[in-house]
């Protein structure tokens, strides 16, 4: 880049692609990949969901790593964030679980409930 | 607990972000952590990544950077809490044409994981940060510091450093302007020393990582005997921050005398562990008991540590002390680089002073005397004290020592390791004086000084401790009381737990 403008135009660029979501992807699957998570055991929780997202084909949702959002006692952390950005937090995740969510939340858009934050760190 | 379902509502929380455990977090350093892809530039730059670099580098003078930092009231969140503006100042009058920006990732205190969590989630940040420190200053190199012990932390660095080159955020003429910067990283081999500054630049420059007299300063004569400043990563992950909302944003979060927000790693006898970021000025009892969840097995709170081996314990006495720079020096303790580790009543304050000292011990790097041999003397004084041949004079001892070792020790690691003792005898002296003159452990942790004993009214003689017992040292008649055989017992509580009636005690 040789330019602030050109900074600000790519941006804008991304911002748009990630509203637009291009190819019809409107979820994101964020996996808490830390250290502190992967040493609970966040491998094999992401590949569960990558594995079962691809053997189901869903198209519609983007698996993506991320760092640590504080909660290190709870990992693995998965989060599905939705097209309005609303969010829900699963905890304490191994591979069983997150290909339940693959199959109930990701294919099926019914939460979870009781693996989520809420219910779990009750 | 703190994490629960909204009950007025009687609606499950899924967010984690609307519980208990993040309304009273105020995120800026760790604002991208758990959120972006750490390895993905894009994500950093549509959250407004580089967008202060970019103004920085377009539109303001080294100097209206400084000033910035200066009126922000940012401060070193690496413990000693030194007016960042106030270092790059003094490094951007420093004349020369080589200057240096450090960044020192090597956190080392027992507990704190704070600066890992931001290489690992935002490793962006400090690079930007550190591009603007480079302008400010003067400087078109930087080196970031970091432990070896954090290889996903290396890894993401390399891969942000490689994007950023790639996108032309960092080498030459930055968004087409006069500015070049550069940064490297270099691997620490595991000593805690080396988080000390000048230890640290003497290990970048190939030596042993070994301290040096200040002054001179790094800021007249760092690395490679050039001007250099050297920062902490969480107090490089506020900067862009800074920049883009502007200093008085910034100054108004928090408390009069420190600024901002404070990352904390919360350990310890908490039930939620874990990276918190609190305002300046938030009191202890807010972290421990709101954030934090309090203490776990309905035990009661006995104390914080806070700044590792460097710093000192607040007592429960002492909860509601707001949490600032300041005012944790004046009880004696500090603010560290954010490790906080909760206490119950089970932890023996002389056994935590005997832990810390024995790191002190383990990782003074032994170049001046009053650090290598006091800190070992000081740890025999403990040792002697927790094994039950402690005289009260030791206790004078371990004050002269502590004296001698702050007043002339080379380094920050010499002058801090005797806080842990001073301050837990500061206010846990009565502890000191069970374990010298009534030769008893109160918290029961220190084994010499403890006994278990069987209870001969609530023994039914079933035998159950006696088969479990590891070095076969109770007795007895079925139906009879059993008895303990003091001499053998190596002290395990084995029996204890094995007791079904409760008439084993440990005394």
């Amino acid at each position: 880049m040789k330019s602030l403008e050109e900074l600000r135009a790519l941006k804008s660029k991304i911002r748009s692609e990630m509203e637009l979501k291009e190819g019809g992807v409107d979820t994101r699957v964020v996996v808490g990949m830390a250290t502190c998570g992967i040493a609970a055991g966040a491998r094999p929780v992401m590949n569960a969901i990558v594995e079962g997202v691809a053997n189901r084909g869903i198209k519609n949702v983007q698996v993506t790593m991320t760092g640590c959002m504080g909660l290190c006692r709870l990992e693995p952390i998965v989060e599905v964030i939705d097209k309005d950005g609303n969010i829900v937090t699963y905890v304490e995740m191994n591979a069983e679980k997150a290909a339940k969510v693959v199959e109930e939340h990701l294919a099926g858009g019914r939460i979870v409930s009781e693996y989520t934050i809420g219910a779990v760190a009750q | 607990m703190q994490i629960e379902n909204n009950k007025e509502q009687n609606v499950l929380v899924v967010d984690a972000r609307k519980t208990d455990f993040f309304k009273k977090q105020v995120r800026i350093a760790l604002r991208n952590c758990g959120k972006i892809n750490p390895e993905n530039i894009d994500e950093y730059i549509a959250e407004d990544g580089y967008e202060a670099l970019g103004r920085v580098i377009t539109t303001m003078t080294p100097e209206e950077v400084i000033d910035v930092m200066l009126k922000s009231g940012l401060r070193g969140r690496g413990g000693a809490g030194f007016p960042t503006g106030r270092k790059w100042d003094f490094a951007r009058k420093s004349v020369s044409d080589k200057k240096y920006v450090c960044c020192n990732a090597d956190e080392g205190d027992p507990g704190a994981f704070m600066d890992r969590s931001v290489l690992e989630g935002d490793p962006h940040v400090v690079l930007e940060a550190m591009a603007i420190a480079g302008y400010a200053i003067g400087s078109d190199q930087g080196y970031i510091y970091v432990r070896a012990e954090y290889p996903i932390a290396v890894k993401r660095l390399e891969i942000a450093i490689k994007q950023a080159k790639e996108y032309g955020l960092l080498g030459k003429n930055i968004l087409g302007t006069n500015f070049s910067f550069d940064i490297e990283l270099r691997l620490g081999a595991g000593a805690f020393v080396c988080g000390e500054e000048t230890a640290l630049m003497t290990s970048i420059e190939g030596h042993r990582g070994e301290p040096r007299p200040r002054p001179p300063f790094p800021a007249v004569k760092g690395l490679f005997k050039q001007p250099t400043i050297l920062n902490n990563v969480e107090t490089y992950a506020n900067v862009p921050r800074i920049i883009l909302n502007g200093a008085e944003w910034f100054a108004n979060i928090g408390a009069e005398r420190s600024k901002g927000t404070k990352v904390f790693a919360v350990g310890g006898k908490i039930k939620n562990t874990g990276l918190v970021e609190i305002p300046m000025g938030t009191t202890l009892r807010e972290v421990i008991e709101e954030i934090g969840g309090g203490i776990p097995n309905g035990k009661k709170f006995k104390a914080a540590q806070t700044g590792g081996p460097s710093g000192g314990c607040i007592p429960a006495s002492l909860i509601d002390t707001p949490i600032e720079y300041d005012t944790l020096i004046e009880i004696g303790s500090m603010m560290g680089s954010g490790g906080l580790i909760v206490m119950d009543e089970d932890t023996c304050m002389v056994d935590l002073a005997k832990f810390f000292l024995s790191f002190t011990v383990e990782e003074s790097c032994g170049k001046c005397p009053p650090c290598r041999i006091g800190t070992k003397r000081m740890y025999d004084i403990l040792e002697k004290i927790t094994s039950g041949r402690g005289e009260l004079s030791d206790i004078d001892d371990l004050y002269a020592l502590a004296s001698a070792i702050k007043n002339s020790a080379l380094c920050g690691l010499g002058q801090t390791a005797p806080n842990p003792v001073l301050s837990t005898l500061r206010y846990f002296k009565d502890e000191y004086i069970a374990h010298v003159v009534d030769k008893k452990c109160p918290a029961g942790v220190c084994k010499n000084l403890l006994q278990y004993k069987i209870i001969a009214d609530k023994c039914r003689g079933c035998s159950a401790c006696a088969r479990k017992c590891p070095v076969n040292c109770i007795s007895g008649e079925i139906k009879k009381p059993f008895v303990i055989d003091q001499s053998k017992c190596i002290k395990c509580g084995t029996c204890m737990e094995t007791c079904k009636f409760g008439a084993i005690v440990k005394e």
